[in-house]
């Protein structure tokens, strides 16, 4: 359903990788490996429409991404680096000002629902500041559970997770991608995801 | 209808929202803008001629400046936290989210500014006729001010230095909002009449509101990039 072909990104002077081809369809997840600095921070962003690849085409349902514009980004989750949480703000407020954003109304249930599946019950109303590190990833990932979207790309989502909160997360991702969701993600550490596809950057 | 505004008053929502949580950026631009203003009645003296001759330019070029101080800070927190990324990638148009991040802008920084320029505005022996052309032209002048500087903001975007290549940048094109915007008083004052002082202003904001948020929405695209 997500394709790419010929794929190549240059950084600065740098041409971080080329000739990257990629394939992932309904209930399929992808891990994409590399080290650091390898790209693939730049493919997620690429495939996200973030970013224009030097060479090369994305298609989404076999029509170029580029001409899809809002139709694509309708079906697209990215959760890059930044959280896109605002620390001003409570779980909560967070959770619902980023849903009007994706265009999308959120009622109280399912946002209280959402941060309570993330362990976030009894600090929905505190101000994320007050959150430790860990706790401002899970706020930023509990948009994953209330967020209607068919394509999830995730950089690097275990990040600062306990071992409970990477449990929550795992079992999320097998939950959409079972339901014929795609996920691509990357991670330097082992992901503990049964039969995803990996795709080497810059190797 | 709906589809259009439901965005841009997300967006509005959100920027208030946030505006009332770090009210210190707000009452900054806004004691900027008292403090200068107050500094010239006090530093001239009871010249109640000389003040009514300078109370447009100075008020005018105070908003001006109180305008510009928050200007570096319109999206630098939202490209830090990567809220800029989410905008990019919301099935809403980006230019109707940026036309909300102006428009609360200019309801945090250049209503208050509007607002408050009549009761300075005594300072300087004006009429109440002068008083209500002064609201008028702030009116018409503030959004414009707001609608500028966020094509600079956008341009300037994580750049180092950012904050000075700003003002090089937005203040040459802030000079057409201040001549009219000043000529307006001024012109009332003298009895020629404001009406096409104002009706210039106008023309520059309905040619911004059409322009900057398209020119704001392309510098940001190339910031995220």
């Amino acid at each position: 359903m997500l394709s790419a072909t010929a794929l190549s990104c240059i950084r600065g002077e740098r041409r971080l990788f080329s000739g990257l081809d990629l394939d992932v369809g309904p209930g399929e997840w992808l891990h994409v490996q590399g080290e650091n600095g390898a790209g693939k921070t730049s493919l997620l962003r690429i495939l996200a429409s973030l970013s224009p690849p030097a060479e090369g085409e994305i298609r989404w349902r076999g029509e170029p991404i580029a001409h899809l514009a809002e139709d694509y980004r309708r079906e697209l989750l990215f959760l890059g680096h930044h959280g896109a949480v605002k620390e001003e703000l409570t779980p909560y407020e967070n959770l619902i000002l980023a849903a009007r954003l994706d265009g999308s109304e959120l009622d109280e249930v399912e946002a209280l629902k959402a941060l309570a599946r993330f362990g976030l019950r009894g600090r929905e109303d505190l101000a994320v500041r007050f959150l430790s590190a860990g706790q401002k990833r899970r706020v930023l990932l509990a948009r994953l559970a209330v967020r209607k979207a068919t394509l999830w790309i995730l950089d690097e989502p275990f990040t600062a997770l306990d071992v409970k909160a990477v449990e929550m997360l795992s079992g999320l991702i097998v939950e959409h991608v079972t339901q014929g969701g795609i996920a691509i993600l990357t991670s330097h550490q082992a992901i503990p995801l049964p039969n995803g596809k990996i795709i080497m950057v810059g190797a | 209808m709906n589809a259009t505004l439901a965005p841009i008053l997300a967006i509005i929502r959100r920027d208030l929202l946030l505006a009332m949580r770090r009210k210190s950026e707000v009452l900054t631009a806004l004691f900027f803008f008292i403090i200068v203003v107050s500094l010239f009645p006090l530093g001239i003296g009871p010249e109640t001629a000389l003040l009514r001759k300078i109370a447009p330019g100075v008020i005018w070029v105070a908003a001006l400046l109180a305008t510009m101080l928050g200007l570096a800070r319109l999206f630098a927190p939202d490209h830090a936290d990567g809220t800029l990324e989410q905008m990019v990638l919301s099935p809403s148009p980006l230019g109707l989210l940026i036309t909300g991040k102006i428009a609360a802008h200019w309801i945090t920084t250049g209503l208050p500014l509007v607002l408050l320029a009549p009761v300075l505005g005594i300072q300087f022996d004006l009429d109440g006729g002068a008083l209500g052309i002064m609201v008028v032209a702030l009116l018409l002048g503030t959004p414009l001010l707001s609608l500028i500087g966020a094509i600079g903001a956008a341009l300037t975007l994580g750049l180092r230095g950012g904050g000075v290549l700003l003002s090089l940048l937005v203040l040459p094109l802030y000079v057409p909002a201040l001549i009219f915007g000043a000529g307006a008083v001024e012109a009332h004052i003298s009895g020629l009449g404001a009406g096409g002082h104002l009706s210039l202003l106008a023309a520059l904001l309905a040619l911004a509101v059409f322009f900057a948020p398209w020119a704001t929405t392309a510098a940001l695209r190339i910031a995220i990039e």
